[in-house]
C-alpha cells in the first residue's frame, strides 16, 4: 500500500511541480524513488514533527507547495496536532498527512505504534479531509484526489502486501462510500482502510451460508456524502460497521449520527477497538482476538441480525 | 526630520495606539507588546520589502509574528504603515472586528497566525527552506519572544535551519527576560542564548533592542550570504516606555485603568 502511494506520487510529481515530499525520518525502502528523482523536493525533518508539520505549513503557504507529510502510525498526527490545526487547518495550507501503519498494523510494536484514535482526533480538525483507502487501488486514486483537492489532507494507509478488495480501479470521489458487494440484502456491512478485506472475507463466508450481506467501503471518513450513503442504505435494516479503530469519534460514530439524523429504521451494531490494547501479536493474530477478524464478523452477523 | 527621529516618532505613535486598544478592550500584553514596538517599527521602515499594495507578490518579504500575543502592537504597526485603516484599531478585541487578541492571517499585511508559542519559527523554517528551492531572494523574518524559547519545537528548527543553509531566514528573539510566571532565568534558564545559537550553527548578533540606530545598522549590515540562518537578540525591556510598566511582571496581564492610561500616554507624548 505504502508503495502504491509512493509510485503514485512520483507519477503525478512528474507532471505537477508543487508536490513535494517531508518525511519523518521513516519511509526506508519506500520513499526513495521520489527522494532520487526530486531531490529539491524532498527533505527529511529528522524525528522531529512539530517542526515537520510547521515547515510543511510554511513551504506551503510560501511558494503555494502540495507538501506530503510521510510518517507511521501517530507520530504525524498526535504528536504534533497542534501545528496540524493552528498552522494547517487555520491557514487552509496545502498539507497532505500521510500516515503509514494505520490502526493495530504495528502489532508486535506494542501501544506506542498502534494509530487507533487517528479518525477520530483528525476528523475534530477543522476543514480536513480523512481518508482510509482499502487497498493498492483505492491508495492510487486517493493520493490524486489529496493533490488535487486544496487544503489538508489525511490518508491513513496500511502497510504492505495488503489483500486486494477491488478487481478494477474504483471511480472515487471526494466523500463518496463504494458499494463493492452490491447484493441485495437487508444487512449492510460498512467499514473503512484495510479491515474491508476481513469484512469482504466474511461476507463471502456469510454468502455460502445462505446470507446475503451488502458491503460497502468508506475510503472517507470526512466529508462523507450523506445522499449516497443513505442511497447505500436503502432498503436495509441491519448495519454493521467494522472499524480499526477505537469506538469513539470513528467511522461507527459517524454512520450512527448519519442514520439517527435521517431517522433510518435500522438496527445498528459496532465491532471496533477497545480503549486499551494490551495484548501484542501480528495484526492477523489482534483482529483475531479483538473479534475484527472475517470469523468474528460473521459469528457477529449470524447473532445479531439472523 | 531625521530618519531616525522619524523612526523613533513612529514607535512612539505605536505605543500610544497599542496602549489605546488595550484600554478600551481591557485586554492584556502590553508589557509584552511595548518592547517589541521599536524593533518592527524599524523592521517596517524600510528594511522589510513589503508595502500595502503588494500583500501578495511572491517576491515580498515574510515577516512572522511568532510571539502573537503582541497584537495590539502588530496592529498598531500595520496601521502605521498602511497595511490597515487607523480607524480598525478601535475595533480591537471588539465583537466582530478582524484584530483579536493574538495575530491572524485574515488581517491584509498579516503572513501567519500565532498566539499558541512555539509555531513561528518551524514555519520560517518552511517558508526559508521554500524560497531556496525556488530559487527567490525574499527574506523571512519571525520575531520571537524569550519566554517561548522553551518550547522544544523551537529547537528542532534551530537544529534543522543550519544544515538546510538558510542564510535568506533571520529570527530576532525579543530578550526581555520576563515570561507569564517571572523571569525567564528563573523559570526555565535561557541562559547564554547567543551562545547556544551559536553551538547550534547561526550568525548570532546580541544587540540593544531599543537603539533604533543599532537595530537599523544591525540589519542594514548583517551578513546575507554566510550560507547561515541568523539571529538577532534584542536585549529589550517589557513595558518599554512607560515608566510603571517596565520591568513588571503584572502588564504581561494587567489593563490600565483611565488613570494609568492617560499616565502612560503623557510619559509617552513627552
Amino acid at each position: 500500500m505504502r508503495k502504491a502511494f509512493i509510485n503514485r506520487l512520483c507519477e503525478l510529481a512528474r507532471h505537477d511541480d508543487r508536490i513535494c515530499l517531508i518525511i519523518g525520518d521513516l519511509g526506508f525502502s519506500v520513499v526513495e524513488p521520489f527522494a532520487k528523482e526530486f531531490p529539491d523536493r524532498f527533505l527529511n525533518a529528522g524525528v522531529a514533527e512539530q517542526n515537520m508539520i510547521g515547515m510543511a505549513a510554511g513551504w506551503s503557504l510560501a511558494e503555494n507547495k502540495t507538501v506530503f507529510v510521510y510518517s507511521i502510525a501517530n507520530f504525524p498526527t498526535l504528536r504534533c496536532l497542534e501545528q496540524i490545526r493552528n498552522d494547517v487547518c487555520y491557514h487552509r495550507a496545502n498539507v497532505k498527512i500521510i500516515s503509514v501503519g494505520g490502526g493495530i498494523c504495528y502489532g508486535t510494536a506494542g501501544f506506542s505504534h498502534y494509530a487507533t484514535e487517528d479518525f477520530a482526533v483528525m476528523r475534530a480538525m477543522p476543514g480536513m479531509v480523512v481518508s482510509a483507502p482499502a487497498d493498492d487501488l483505492e491508495t492510487y486514486q486517493i493520493t490524486c484526489l489529496a493533490v488535487n483537492t486544496p487544503g489538508p489532507f489525511y490518508m491513513r494507509l496500511g502497510r504492505n502486501n495488503e489483500p486486494q478488495v477491488h478487481a478494477y480501479p474504483p471511480e472515487i470521489m471526494i466523500g463518496e462510500p463504494i458499494c463493492i458487494r452490491q447484493n441485495s440484502s437487508n444487512i449492510v456491512l460498512i467499514s473503512a482502510g484495510t479491515i474491508v478485506s476481513e469484512v469482504l472475507q466474511a461476507s463471502e463466508e456469510l454468502k455460502r451460508y445462505g446470507i446475503s450481506a451488502r458491503v460497502v467501503s468508506i475510503p472517507f471518513l470526512k466529508p462523507i456524502d450523506k445522499p449516497k450513503l443513505l442511497n447505500l442504505l436503502a432498503g436495509c435494516n441491519s448495519i454493521l460497521v467494522i472499524e480499526e479503530h477505537i469506538s469513539f469519534g470513528g467511522l461507527g460514530n459517524a454512520i450512527s449520527e448519519i442514520i439517527a439524523e435521517a431517522s433510518l429504521p435500522a438496527k445498528i451494531k459496532l465491532i471496533a477497538l477497545p480503549e486499551f490494547i494490551n495484548r501484542l501479536g501480528s495484526q492477523t493474530d489482534l483482529r483475531r482476538f479483538y473479534g475484527l477478524d472475517s470469523s468474528a464478523i460473521f459469528d457477529r452477523v449470524v447473532s445479531h441480525f439472523h | 526630520m531625521s530618519v531616525m527621529r522619524n523612526i523613533y516618532r513612529i514607535a512612539n505613535n505605536i505605543r500610544c495606539n497599542a496602549l489605546k486598544c488595550v484600554y478600551k478592550s481591557q485586554s492584556s500584553h502590553i508589557g509584552s507588546g511595548l518592547s517589541c514596538a521599536d524593533i518592527l517599527a524599524v523592521l517596517y521602515d524600510g528594511w522589510l520589502n513589503v508595502s500595502p499594495d503588494r500583500v501578495n507578490d511572491p517576491e515580498r518579504d515574510r515577516l512572522i509574528i511568532s510571539k502573537g500575543h503582541a497584537a495590539a502592537v502588530y496592529y498598531s504597526t500595520l496601521a502605521e504603515y498602511g497595511f490597515i485603516p487607523k480607524d480598525w484599531l478601535s475595533t480591537y478585541c471588539q465583537f466582530g472586528s478582524q484584530l483579536g487578541g493574538h495575530v491572524s492571517h485574515l488581517v491584509s499585511g498579516v503572513e501567519f497566525s500565532s498566539g499558541s508559542l512555539g509555531h513561528g519559527l518551524p514555519v520560517g523554517v518552511g517558508m526559508a527552506l521554500g524560497a531556496k528551492r525556488a530559487g527567490r531572494d525574499y527574506r523571512v523574518v519571525v520575531l520571537m519572544s524569550d519566554g517561548e524559547m522553551d518550547s522544544g519545537a523551537n529547537w528542532e528548527a534551530i537544529m534543522m535551519a543550519p544544515g538546510l543553509h538558510l542564510d535568506n531566514l533571520l529570527v530576532i528573539v525579543d530578550r526581555n527576560h520576563l515570561q507569564a510566571m517571572g523571569f525567564t532565568e528563573a523559570i526555565v534558564p535561557l541562559g547564554n542564548l547567543a551562545e547556544k545559537f551559536e553551538a547550534f550553527g547561526w550568525v548570532v548578533k546580541n544587540i540593544d533592542g531599543h537603539d533604533l540606530k543599532e537595530l537599523k545598522t544591525t540589519l542594514e549590515q548583517f551578513p546575507s550570504r554566510s550560507e547561515k540562518p541568523r539571529v538577532i537578540i534584542a536585549n529589550t525591556i517589557k513595558g518599554k516606555g512607560v515608566s510603571f510598566m517596565e520591568n513588571q511582571l503584572e502588564w504581561h496581564y494587567k489593563s490600565p485603568n483611565k488613570i494609568e492610561f492617560k499616565k502612560a500616554i503623557k510619559e509617552l507624548s513627552l
